[in-house]
């Protein structure tokens, strides 16, 4: 894989130049959804994909990070220009402080439980977005102030601002998964009592990567925020947010380094698409739930960890045959190694 | 005093309403280890089939449940063939997403043929009260506490005196072994989940008489579901009970006694304490390690 370097480079200039080369606002609107929920997959994947611990509340620390840049943007009577992006990083900060208590009670649990917990925590960050009227105003909602460019380069200063956010996420996840520290998480995930028993912190460890991906999910959340312009309890906390990076890294799988991109890249437009054609009927919800339906029936292993282990298949039956027999080489049985996805994803990590 | 005495009363009545759709999540847990995040979703299809029958057949609301828990048993047994049992890896995690697509399509379905207007289910006894201790209390409340009371029983007698029971007791223990001496394993756990969605069409129409509906009520009845049975400490038949009526009890006495904004925080605060306390709910088993 000596051409991969190449390749990353093609591929960041392609995203580089993408709004460049199509500046049609449908496209760059789809565009930058897509990259914030790449980057939020990639954010969810550090700790749920590393850690094994399913983690369905990250939205609560979306909405405190759209939440907080609309606070900050009121009270300190911030200009619509590049200040609030500026502010981004605050706002990922007050979501990774939230993140700290709620992580500690939820990581007691493991296992389904702690799956429940977090969704429980999430519909409480909602009540809350409803309740606490004095800052959120309800229902009613708060608005940000509205960036003052406009036209087809609307969307552009978004768009960077979430490539840039992806690929911070991207190189934490890389450098995490490449460290001693994300050897530790990913025992965690195989083996969480033999992990303690050889001397990973564990509780710290888990804890660490779920503030690691708060702060991003808050920073995402504020820029989202920026984006929209006013915001609301239900779709700042929303429960389709947990569940679609959840769905985006299942589908391009998850505990890899590029599954969730990948997912992203293929449900987000989807996702807009329906939008677009059947956002005004009932028809939206039902496609989405049906396309969330095929994903995970045909799809169970997820995009990477699938061609990973096709590709294994074809060199090998290909080393075989290719010496002077003709004749097809069978099948390469699936080793029970390949077949295990905590060992089969693992082989992303030896590549160092 | 008589406010709060009258809003324990409430508490408990509803609470045993709730405890018939939590009973039936938490149950579907112990036995298959998935969560129905659809539970919520299938109470509000439970509540509108029956407002369908009321509304065309002019059918009794309790008379409507005998057609519509047998109906309601298919589509469960129909959900698990489709979608549960094709689930071979990760299956906590893809059962929530497959539950939550179903419950999507059933929302989206529900909102194109009923549309997003709230309705409620009418009968003589949604609006017709009598007197109790000082206060007027309608007698659907009453009405549904007994409904949940029989269910229940009927459920527990299923559970503990039956041989089904018996299968579905070994599967909670361990599947492994529940399959070593020859219970049919995804036989019992089709019918467990078809059980699990026949009870949400009895919390259906009980919460469809009690309150206003439309097909995104479902977030809310999930959120309340899932609450309680992690309250009640996940797979625990008994826990869910205890857990319905005590959040039941603590909403309606906060929103008495302070203000109905605050009553669901209150019970959040609840179970945050608890959860400090005993991470695996009331009843709840620790989840180790497993072999």
């Amino acid at each position: 894989m000596k051409s991969k370097p190449i390749w990353l480079l093609a591929l960041l200039a392609a995203a580089v130049a993408l709004p460049l080369v199509f500046p049609n606002p449908t496209i760059t609107t789809i565009a930058v959804l897509t990259v914030i929920f790449a980057a939020a997959a990639t954010a969810w994947n550090i700790f749920a994909g590393y850690t094994g611990y399913i983690a369905l509340g990250h939205a609560a620390f979306f909405g405190t990070g759209a939440y907080s840049l609309a606070i900050i943007c009121q009270h300190w009577h911030v200009p619509a220009d590049f200040t609030p992006f500026a502010l981004l990083p605050l706002c990922g900060v007050i979501a990774a402080v939230v993140s700290l208590p709620l992580g500690l009670v939820a990581l007691r649990t493991r296992g389904h439980t702690f799956i429940v917990i977090t969704i429980a925590m999430f519909f409480v960050a909602q009540l809350l977005a409803y309740d606490l009227r004095g800052v959120t105003h309800g229902s009613a909602g708060l608005s940000l102030p509205i960036p003052l460019w406009s036209g087809d380069f609307y969307n552009m200063p978004f768009y960077y601002a979430g490539l840039l956010i992806l690929l911070l996420a991207l190189a934490v996840s890389w450098w995490i998964r490449n460290s001693k520290y994300g050897l530790g998480l990913l025992a965690i995930r195989d083996d969480e009592d033999r992990a303690l028993g050889l001397g990973v912190k564990t509780g710290p460890s888990k804890l660490l990567a779920f503030v690691i991906s708060a702060f991003f999910v808050g920073m995402l959340g504020a820029l989202w925020a920026y984006y929209i312009e006013s915001i609301f309890p239900p779709f700042a906390f929303d429960a389709l947010f947990d569940v679609a990076i959840a769905l985006m890294t299942f589908m391009g799988g998850i505990g890899t380094l590029v599954g969730p991109i990948l997912g992203a890249l293929l449900l987000e437009p989807a996702q807009q698409l329906f939008a677009v054609y059947f956002g005004q009927s009932g028809w939206y919800l039902v496609l989405y739930g049906a396309l969330l339906l095929v994903v995970i029936l045909l799809l169970p292993e997820g995009i990477v960890p699938t061609i990973r282990k096709r590709w294994a298949q074809w060199t090998a039956a290909r080393a075989r045959s290719s010496p002077n027999s003709p004749a097809p080489a069978p099948p390469l049985p699936p080793s029970p190694t390949s077949q295990h996805p905590a060992i089969a994803a693992r082989g992303e990590g030896g590549e160092r | 005093m008589d406010l709060i005495l009258q809003a324990a009363i409430i508490g408990i009545l509803t609470g045993g309403v709730y405890a018939l759709m939590a009973s039936g999540l938490t149950l579907t847990f112990g036995v298959m280890e998935i969560i129905n995040i659809g539970q919520g979703a299938l109470v509000i299809l439970g509540a509108y089939l029956i407002y369908v029958l009321e509304q065309k057949l002019h059918l009794d609301l309790f008379v409507g449940l005998l057609i519509t828990m047998p109906l309601m048993f298919g589509f469960g047994l129909l959900i698990e063939w489709a979608f549960v049992r094709p689930l071979k890896r990760d299956r906590i995690m893809l059962s929530i997403l497959v539950t939550f697509g179903v419950a999507l399509v059933i929302e989206g379905l529900l909102g194109l043929i009923f549309t997003t207007d709230l309705v409620r289910l009418q009968a003589w006894y949604t609006t017709a009260s009598f007197q109790v201790a000082g206060f007027y209390l309608s007698y659907i409340y009453v009405f549904g506490f007994l409904l949940s009371v029989v269910l229940l029983a009927a459920l527990y007698f299923l559970i503990y005196r039956t041989k089904f029971g018996a299968s579905l007791r070994a599967l909670m223990e361990n599947r492994t072994a529940a399959q070593l001496i020859g219970i049919p394993v995804e036989r019992v756990s089709a019918i467990t989940f078809g059980i699990g969605v026949a009870l949400t069409a009895a919390g259906g129409m009980a919460f469809g008489a009690t309150n206003s509906f439309n097909p995104g009520s479902s977030y809310d009845l999930i959120s309340r579901l899932l609450v309680i049975i992690v309250l009640g400490g996940m797979g625990s038949l008994g826990g869910a009970l205890i857990a319905s009526v005590l959040m039941l009890v603590i909403e309606d006495v906060t929103a008495v006694i302070w203000s109905p904004i605050w009553s669901t925080t209150v019970f959040f605060i609840v179970l945050v304490i608890v959860l400090l306390v005993r991470p695996q709910g009331l009843f709840g088993q620790v989840a180790g390690r497993k072999q």
